[in-house]
């Protein structure tokens, strides 16, 4: 029993160890991949001096950062200064212990997985509000006020755009949703959920303080918003909060609307012997299908121009929320038809 | 492990959380011996495009976010109640379904109802 108990903590550790280092590898590559996509869709190069093709920029950045003078301005709030990046990472990262990365895997596969980064993420929010009121500059403020309104009203709009996910695969444990969607005919709840998939896409972008909902952090009107007065590596773990806040995202819509690990049915049959080469063609599915919806977030943020906040505000509250309510009825009616 | 309150799987999360501050506490604080700190009265002032600041940063602001606060609070409530329904939809079966949409039109009553009050409305 004690053994046991102990070679499960191991196995936990170690799949921790590896979500960790690919989160962080993630991430360093994300701004890679970011400036790169940006940059080609602008007619310029983007990074191009450290490495080949600059490929190791984002690491450069981390350590000019690392080596930066940490300021704290003398009229902070000097506790919540401190501890608002520390809510920001630890929010969005302990969000990833229940996405499956393939068929079972999951450091913690609880049967409340979709609930539980709902929470995460609404705790996300103390991180830019506190950063926002503890640095006590104009800009901060503004930006931290504008985030949590923002912030709540789009969860609202997420909450609903998931609940046709739920009628339909009757469970919030991620594995669930994804072994579901590969019982159901068209394989992909984004095709009966269309709606809910573009509800939800909206509300992750406003949510992740993306663009063209970046208000909080408009630098044209609050310089940098919330983390104008954060410097050096406390500033790096903000940034590193929001990309990893990404991730979490996209892999929500990879897993509720994409089908998540799953692979076409004529694989399985192919190589029903080895469990371990199905493992590895699932991570790299689910991996493509994230990557794809990170670039759909880049793509956007070379296209697009930001909304006013009077605009963002309508649209979250007047377009969105009525859309997923009626999407919830128009799947619940068609479930109760069927049975 | 039926009967425990606190399943065996929630120890990961639990791991995690602890893993990612002690990762932000790592990072700052081997941070802390290479980086310079140099400050001075000036370095520590609060960045105001350049300028002296002016009066305080904390001011009052529109009473338009406690709406939307109050908005979400009663929303959000409905969000979390619709998630029980639907995880157990095909097992409570037509009554609730019923009961469920009872709830939903009951609710978007009081959503146009905000609405002609324009508790929506940013600019009024």
């Amino acid at each position: 029993m004690i053994n046991e108990t102990l070679y499960n903590l191991i196995i936990t550790i170690i799949k921790i160890i590896v979500v960790l280092s690919v989160a962080m590898l993630h991430v360093a590559f994300a701004v890679y991949f970011e400036r790169k996509t940006i940059g080609h869709m602008q007619r310029r190069l983007g990074p191009m001096e450290v490495g080949p093709h600059g490929i190791l920029q984002s690491f450069a950045d981390v350590i000019k950062l690392f080596f930066k003078e940490d300021l704290v301005p003398a009229s902070a709030d000097k506790p919540l200064f401190y501890i608002a990046p520390v809510i920001g990472i630890a929010a969005t990262m302990v969000s990833l212990s229940v996405v499956p990365f393939f068929n079972g895997f999951a450091i913690a596969n609880i049967k409340v997985g979709l609930l539980f980064l709902f929470a995460m993420s609404s705790l996300g929010a103390y991180a830019v509000i506190l950063a926002g009121w503890a640095s006590n500059s104009k800009y901060s403020f503004l930006g931290g006020m504008r985030s949590s309104a923002q912030v709540i009203s789009y969860e609202v709009s997420m909450g609903l755009s998931l609940v046709g996910v739920m009628i339909m695969a009757e469970s919030l444990n991620l594995n669930d949703i994804v072994a579901a969607q590969q019982n159901f005919p068209t394989r992909l709840y984004i095709i009966p959920q269309f709606i809910g998939f573009v509800v939800f896409v909206l509300s992750a972008m406003a949510e992740t303080n993306r663009v063209p909902f970046d208000l909080p952090e408009a630098e044209q009107e609050l310089v940098a918003g919330y983390f104008t007065e954060y410097s050096g590596m406390r500033f790096a773990l903000f940034f590193l909060a929001e990309y990893i806040g990404m991730l979490v995202m996209s892999s929500v819509a990879v897993v509720c609307f994409l089908g998540g690990w799953g692979l076409p049915g004529f694989i399985y049959s192919i190589f029903s012997g080895s469990s371990i080469f199905i493992s590895i063609l699932e991570v790299i599915c689910f991996l493509f299908k994230l990557y794809m919806c990170m670039f759909f977030y880049y793509w956007v943020r070379s296209t697009l121009p930001r909304y006013r906040y009077d605009q963002l505000m309508s649209l979250g509250w007047k377009i969105l929320i009525p859309v997923s309510v009626f999407n919830i009825l128009i799947t619940g009616t068609i479930k109760m038809l069927v049975q | 492990m039926p009967g425990t309150f606190l399943p065996s799987n929630y120890i990961g999360i639990a791991i995690f959380l602890l893993v990612a501050i002690g990762f932000c506490v790592v990072s700052l604080g081997i941070g802390y011996f290479v980086r310079p700190l140099r400050p001075y009265d000036e370095k520590k002032t609060i960045y105001e495009s350049g300028m002296e600041p002016i009066g305080e940063p904390r001011q009052r602001f529109a009473v338009k976010y406690y709406i939307i606060a109050i908005m979400f609070v009663v929303f959000d409530v409905e969000a979390i109640f619709l998630y029980p329904w639907a995880i157990s939809f095909k097992k409570i079966g037509l009554y609730a379904f019923i009961e469920m949409v009872l709830f939903i039109v009951v609710l978007l009553i009081g959503y146009f109802y905000a609405w002609k009050k324009d508790a929506f409305e940013w600019d009024k």
